[in-house]
């Protein structure tokens, strides 16, 4: 048992998909958010979309954390390196998403700035000690998976005494986002995102349990199914949906048992809890403010907060006219139905930020499947 | 960013560090987000950092799920 091949048998697959199509509902449209971009880079990368029958349709959710990076954030990151002298430490994928004025953390490197690529937090304070006589700042992103690694970068560089290391908080929550999402009038008022259930977060439900989501469930009666990334994961999951929603259930259930438990990672929970709170509000790319959906340090650790030691003031800044980003993060539109999508925007000069990570939609739209809906007008004409 | 793989523990290090096999190259990760971790577990590596363990029965139970609602299309309908 390995935990990889054996949930990518394509033999198997094929019978799930067969299952799946005998029981859809002809008459029914089973409208399925997956939240998470791992989740967007497997339908895509496996093609799952082509095996699946008409009436089961994907809308990609907010599930990225470089994509919801809104620009003002990346620009302080790069105030940060470029007008503070700090040795700014990133992850790999914000490097190359849109800021201001055709920037970026790749260019702003290039033209002279200190901004390292870390792998991890760890590596992060490892630099700091490093240089004890420079700055030192994390550029910390992510959804609930990332968070808990930073808290302990924090707790050991307050345990070492640390004087040079600062974190750039921009941990985002899952549960907020899917509800900004549910409460939002494109789908509440307007219809325009038919939303029947979701495909649950796998990697986020490990540290959150699956818990948070029994809110949705009962509160907005949509049924959500824990999935795993691997293509059989995915697949049981859909059939799992397609099931609650012939019977008319909404309910929680959890298909990614192997990994994911109700509590969820209580003592990855427990060290979140004491380095962050929440914060009143954080604005998102796509979703614009959402209230009480990101994090910030607790007054505890306020030294290593680069906000504070910085003061780095927060200016929202509009994203590029012809990207269509906040539209496809809300999944009111396709990637095709970008004008510059493939052309002007590819992944080798993002124009937008779902364009930037693999798991982006557009990005993945790109690499696997830019053409599958031009086929399918081709096949129907 | 948010992908994250499954990998073996081969051996615990001090300092809540363990080093574990990722597709045959060995890699030092943290472990202190997970309680007990013993070697041969498989936990779930993302950004350096083991988030959860993986539990092999509840891994077989999916497998045997998945290979019977595969085995004839519509009958479970």
């Amino acid at each position: 048992m390995k935990y990889v091949d054996e949930f990518r048998d394509g033999k198997v697959a094929r019978n799930l998909a067969r299952t799946i199509a005998a029981e859809v509902q002809p008459e029914r449209r089973y409208h399925l958010m997956e939240f998470c971009g791992g989740h967007t880079h497997a339908i895509s990368r496996y093609g799952l979309r082509d095996l699946l029958p008409p009436e089961v349709r994907f809308i990609h959710g907010p599930g990225c954390p470089v994509c919801v990076l809104p620009v003002g954030r990346i620009d302080s990151a790069i105030e940060l390196a470029r007008d503070h002298g700090a040795i700014l430490c990133s992850y790999g994928d914000p490097l190359r998403v849109p800021a201001s004025g055709r920037m970026s953390l790749l260019r702003a490197k290039a033209e002279g700035a200190d901004i390292r690529m870390v792998y991890s937090s760890a590596d992060a304070l490892k630099i700091a000690r490093e240089n004890p006589d420079r700055e030192v700042v994390f550029f910390a992103i992510g959804f609930e998976t990332t968070t808990p690694p930073t808290a302990v970068a924090l707790r050991q560089a307050r345990a070492e005494g640390l004087k040079n290391f600062s974190v750039f908080v921009n941990h985002v929550l899952t549960p907020s986002a899917i509800q900004n999402i549910l409460e939002s009038p494109e789908v509440r008022e307007l219809g325009t995102v038919p939303l029947d259930g979701f495909i649950g977060p796998s990697h986020v439900s490990t540290i959150i349990g699956s818990r948070p989501y029994e809110f949705f469930a009962e509160e907005f009666q949509k049924p959500v199914v824990i999935a795993g990334f691997e293509p059989l994961d995915v697949l049981q999951s859909v059939l799992m949906l397609v099931r609650q929603l012939n019977e008319g259930r909404a309910e929680v259930e959890n298909q990614f048992s192997r990994a994911v438990t109700r509590e969820g990672n209580l003592k990855a929970q427990a060290l979140v809890a004491e380095i962050f709170e929440l914060r009143d509000r954080f604005e998102w790319r796509g979703l614009g403010e959402v209230p009480y959906s990101a994090l910030r340090i607790r007054d505890a650790y306020r030294d290593f907060d680069a906000e504070v030691r910085f003061e780095l003031p927060y200016r929202s800044v509009p994203d590029h006219k012809a990207c269509e980003c906040g539209a496809i993060l809300r999944g009111l539109k396709q990637p095709q139905e970008c004008k510059v999508f493939g052309t002007v925007c590819t992944p080798d000069n993002p124009l937008g930020s779902c364009m930037v990570s693999a798991e982006g939609a557009c990005a993945a739209y790109y690499t696997y499947g830019q053409f599958t809906k031009i086929t399918a007008v081709a096949e129907a004409s | 960013m948010c992908l994250a793989i499954p990998v073996k523990v081969v051996e615990l290090l001090e300092a809540e560090q363990a080093l574990v096999d990722v597709g045959g190259v060995r890699k030092e990760v943290d472990v202190s987000l997970v309680d007990g971790v013993a070697e041969g577990d498989y936990v779930i590596l993302h950004v350096g950092f083991a988030i959860n363990r993986l539990d092999e029965t509840e891994a077989q139970r999916t497998l045997a799920m998945l290979r019977e609602m595969g085995v004839e299309p519509g009958a479970a309908a």
